[in-house]
């Protein structure tokens, strides 16, 4: 499962063709829905499945296969100065908090005896967290909105 | 895989990935690769810490469905952003044939 996240999500930023990098952000998006089974959160996990590997790989997979031409493909090689430069960073950051976990008890947590069911989370949802259910739906609203907005102004454009 | 430390360790490596991926890369597509892969670090880390070590508000009895709802929150507003993204990105392209951050510039003073 590590191995698969942390593998796709290399893919997903270092392939050579962007599809293959596409197809490497859904692997690794697919590792974290395991891991979430793993950690006993199975709704969450079917709702990593449907959401991200349903609709936003295919999405990302579809767009870039539609609209697929040379130079989507043409990447300017990072410098290597940029290259050490992210490098280093991400490695730092990697390394500040793999030694921070290694030093601190986080090992010692043990699991719940009593895991949440989709009860209990239907239950926050629809009562304490009601309002961020509904500021949540309007967003969603507005960004398929302005999703459509874009490319409608575009092609409005091109007649004239 | 079965200790807190196990799933922050993958959380971090997926952390620092995601900013080598917006330190380095200049194609739009891949900042959203990396911007996807920095939101699941995080959302991993919600359900790992509330499995372990639970928000426990006095009112709720199960109380480590916490985190599993922030979680859910968080996936849909990621799935909104990401139609965003690739909503500007096509119009991006069909107005400069470049995906190329760094040659989008028409918005600058």
């Amino acid at each position: 499962m590590m191995v698969v996240t942390v593998g796709g999500a290399i893919v997903a930023l270092e392939a050579k063709e962007i599809v293959y990098g596409a197809i490497g952000l859904a692997g690794s998006l697919f590792g974290v829905a395991a891991l979430f089974f793993l950690l006993n959160a199975p709704y969450v996990a079917a709702f990593q499945i449907a959401v991200y590997i349903g609709a936003v790989a295919v999405l990302i997979l579809f767009t870039v296969m539609l609209v697929r031409q040379e130079r989507w493909a043409k990447e300017v090689a990072p410098t290597s100065g940029t290259r050490i430069a992210g490098i280093v960073t991400g490695l730092a950051v990697t390394t500040v908090i793999i030694l921070a976990v290694a030093s601190s008890g986080l090992s010692d947590f043990t699991v719940l005896a009593n895991s949440a069911t989709f009860f209990n989370i239907g239950q926050l949802i629809s009562t304490g967290y009601a309002p961020v259910l509904e500021i949540l739906a309007l967003v969603l609203a507005s960004s398929v909105v302005a999703a459509l907005t874009l490319s409608k102004v575009e092609r409005e454009e091109k007649k004239e | 895989m079965n200790s807190l430390a196990d799933f922050v360790v993958v959380s971090a490596m997926l952390l620092g990935i995601g900013i080598y991926g917006l330190v380095t890369k200049r194609n739009a597509l891949r900042l959203l690769f990396a911007v996807e892969i920095l939101i699941n670090a995080a959302n991993l880390n919600f359900v790992a810490f509330e499995q372990y070590a639970p928000f426990a508000p006095a009112s709720t009895v199960v109380s480590n469905a916490v985190g599993q709802t922030f979680v859910l929150f968080s996936i849909a507003l990621a799935a909104a952003e990401a139609a965003v993204i690739l909503a500007i990105i096509v119009v991006a392209y069909r107005l400069h044939q470049d995906v190329d951050v760094s040659e989008l510039n028409t918005m600058e003073g």
